[in-house]
């Protein structure tokens, strides 16, 4: 495990998955997409979930069509979208596609318009065609629809990438995958992934459903696991599973926001802090050793802020004082702190963390700067990471206050784009943040907005004891930390 | 040993300031491996955007590399002007009942090494405070800049009269350690000044501007003055 993966996984350990906020109840969502600033997802039974931030999400208006498991893509300035039903006892399914110019009911254009079939089963042959899954692939331009449920195998068909409707139907599909439903395939630096959901569906907190993939050099496959498993016999490795208080993930579809972040959505069967209900999440999606990995949203705990590029760690700018107090290198006489005496001798007390409200009293009272130094396990080195309520947020997560631990000084953007603490939160957008898990585990953390600016810079290490703000670069450290556990 | 050739009062200028000057042939740091004396003319900055031409004045004592004992180190009135004067090379100052020598050097690496510096000199290494002065003169106006710089020890930086960085600690010199925010380099001459306090053993600092693309600053000069002969 690389470092990075090692902090991800420490801040998993304090911060588990978290749902969002609104109304966030669906089972089958699709991928979910933008259409003039907002996002949308569509489930099973016509069920429509759209939010301005992608963290508060609300009922939309239900598409002409509903059905079971549909997906939605963008095709130039059309929306498709992609319902199955079925047609008689299961196996016997058709996909229909549905195309609407935006997807704002209250927008001109707003019109779902029939688009045919584009993919059966006659209940008898070794498919069932439901869950449909798009995939425009970045390197040719060909759109790609994989889709079924368990009956026998996930197939895969070709669409034109012009009409969203079935190219070649006298060609016959391409079996990818077995004994699985809710398709996806993504592509990233010459492997095409297809995530497909495994496990029992629709059974609440008793739902085994849990998410795996497998990769191919080519779209058709053959989509072999880690182990060299072909999915086609039934491979698969696991993606993401239960965990915390949520049950049965399923449904993969990604979300890509630009600058290398990405994001996967999906449902959980079974919400155990709503009631046993399923529901929507975005999580962060990450990439190990070339496989896709499920990160996680931030939740509320104290953390060392760590820059990947310096190693130093974010504090305030004050003159700490060594935990334990000050003692001479070698006068420690049976071993104090810092000596390297006495070893052999009686058991050592643990010194206790350092009192903020004590090494506090000699810190200034207004404003003061922050500036980074090496990790002492010192109070002004330590930040409680907490969500704020009613002030919005952004896909999966909430906007954070970020203060020294054990007190309200919060960390601040200033009209200069540099960084400041206040001696008290306020809830202002400049001392807002957002947090974003980047696909090696890394954290970019930005603020809501910064004074007279409408430039969105992150918080950037450019020099071992100082940071600032600055444009984020994907290909760049300086914008990348780590949460640790103090 | 220093040799004191010539010592003039600069009462014209100095306006009864107890600053001293000399003739500007320095041949006292011969024996610094990374050091050479600086002449009068303009100097670029190095590849990677160092200040490789620094007035420095020999150490004093001082002793503690915490911040707040560093800061009341580097704000204790030595000598008149210390904040203000641009030195020339060979002026003196007396500072505790001692003269200490401005010397204007340049230094053949990234980092101007003040061990180098006071141990050519005769001079104590250890538990010391180094004032350094450069002037950096920009064709233009340069805006959203910033000063970057490291030290062995800790070091407080000033840019036009401006407090712009204080480092702090017993410390290494990093590349870019300390990072000043976004400042204005004027049109014409820029006055840069540090003070490095060391604890024991080696003492260096470095110092570049970095551009609003953090990239090393070019495009200027540097000059230290001298003495008239």
């Amino acid at each position: 495990m690389n470092s990075r993966f090692l902090a991800a996984a420490i801040f998993a350990q304090v911060a588990c998955a978290s749902a969002l906020d609104g109304q966030v109840q669906i089972h089958d969502p699709s991928t979910i997409v933008r259409c003039d600033g907002k996002y949308y997802t569509f489930g099973t039974g016509g069920t429509t979930l759209v939010s301005d931030d992608g963290w508060t999400w609300a009922r939309g208006v239900r598409p002409s069509r509903s059905g079971m498991a549909p997906d939605i893509i963008q095709l130039g300035d059309r929306y498709c979208l992609y319902v199955a039903r079925n047609i008689g006892a299961q196996p016997r399914a058709d996909i229909n596609m549905i195309w609407s110019k935006t997807l704002d009911p209250n927008a001109p254009g707003y019109k779902w318009e029939e688009g045919g079939v584009v993919a059966s089963s006659d209940g008898v042959e070794d498919c069932n065609a439901i869950d449909p899954g798009l995939f425009h692939d970045p390197t040719d331009g060909r759109l790609w629809l994989v889709y079924g449920s368990y009956f026998g195998y996930l197939r895969l068909i070709e669409l034109d990438p012009k009409t969203g409707q079935r190219l070649s139907p006298d060609l016959p599909p391409v079996n990818i995958a077995i004994n699985c439903e809710a398709p996806v395939i993504i592509y990233r630096e010459g492997w095409y992934y297809l995530l497909a959901t495994h496990g029992s569906c629709c059974r609440g907190a008793d739902s085994g459903y849990n998410i795996r993939v497998g990769r191919a050099s080519k779209v058709t496959g053959p989509y072999l696991d880690h182990t060299g498993t072909p999915m086609l016999l039934g491979g698969g490795k696991l993606f993401v599973t239960s965990s915390g208080r949520v049950i049965g993930p399923g449904h993969f579809g990604i979300l890509d926001l630009g600058d290398g972040v990405q994001r996967f959505s999906c449902h959980y069967e079974a919400d155990l802090d709503r009631g046993g209900t399923s529901v929507l999440d975005i999580r962060p999606l990450l990439w190990k050793d070339g496989w896709p990995a499920a990160g996680d949203n931030p939740k509320e705990g104290t953390y060392q802020i760590e820059s990947v590029r310096t190693g130093t760690t974010l504090e305030l700018a004050v003159e700490g004082i060594p935990v334990g107090g000050r003692r001479a290198r070698r006068g420690g006489g049976a071993g104090g702190p810092g000596g390297f005496g006495g070893f052999g001798g009686p058991a050592l007390e643990p010194i206790p963390p350092q009192d903020v409200a004590q090494v506090s009293t000699n810190w200034p009272a207004g404003k003061v700067a922050v500036r980074m130094a090496n990790y002492l396990c010192q109070a002004q080195q330590k930040w409680t990471l907490a969500p704020v309520a009613n002030a919005g947020g952004y896909p999966g997560s909430p906007y954070f206050k970020i203060t020294v631990a054990g007190t309200d000084r919060a960390l601040a953007a200033t009209e200069e784009g540099e960084l400041v603490t206040l001696p008290a939160f306020t809830a202002g957008p400049e001392q807002l943040w957002r947090l974003d898990q980047l696909t090696d585990g890394t954290w970019r953390i930005m603020p809501k907005s910064v004074p007279n600016s409408k430039e969105s810079l992150a918080l950037s290490a450019i020099g071992s004891s100082f940071a600032t703000l600055a444009r984020f670069n994907p290909a760049s450290d300086k914008q990348r930390w780590l949460f640790k556990a103090p | 040993m220093i040799v004191f050739s010539r010592v003039v009062m600069r009462g014209a200028l100095l306006a009864g300031l107890a600053i001293l000057a000399v003739g500007a042939a320095d041949t006292s740091l011969r024996s610094a491996p990374s050091l050479t004396p600086a002449d009068s003319t303009e100097k670029a900055p190095s590849a990677e955007g160092f200040l490789q031409r620094w007035l420095i004045l020999e150490p004093i004592r001082a002793n503690g590399l915490t911040d707040s004992i560093v800061q009341a180190a580097v704000k204790a009135d030595y000598f008149p002007g210390q904040f203000t004067l641009v030195p020339r090379n060979g002026d003196a100052v007396m500072v505790g009942g001692t003269n200490l020598t401005w010397h204007a050097v340049d230094t053949k690496e990234y980092n101007v090494n003040l061990y180098h510096f006071a141990r050519a000199l005769g001079k104590p290494t250890s538990f010391v405070l180094f004032w350094a002065v450069t002037v950096v003169n920009c064709r233009e106006e340069t805006p959203g800049v910033r000063l970057a710089i490291g030290s062995n020890a800790a070091s407080v930086w000033w840019v036009n009269g401006e407090e712009v960085i204080g480092i702090y600690g017993d410390r290494q010199t990093v590349i870019d350690d300390g990072v000043s925010k976004r400042l204005s380099l004027k049109k014409g001459p820029n006055i840069v000044r540090a003070a490095i306090i060391n604890g024991g053993g080696a003492t260096d600092f470095c110092a570049r501007f970095l551009d609003s693309e953090d990239k090393p600053l070019k495009g200027f000069t540097l000059t230290v003055g001298h003495a008239a002969k």
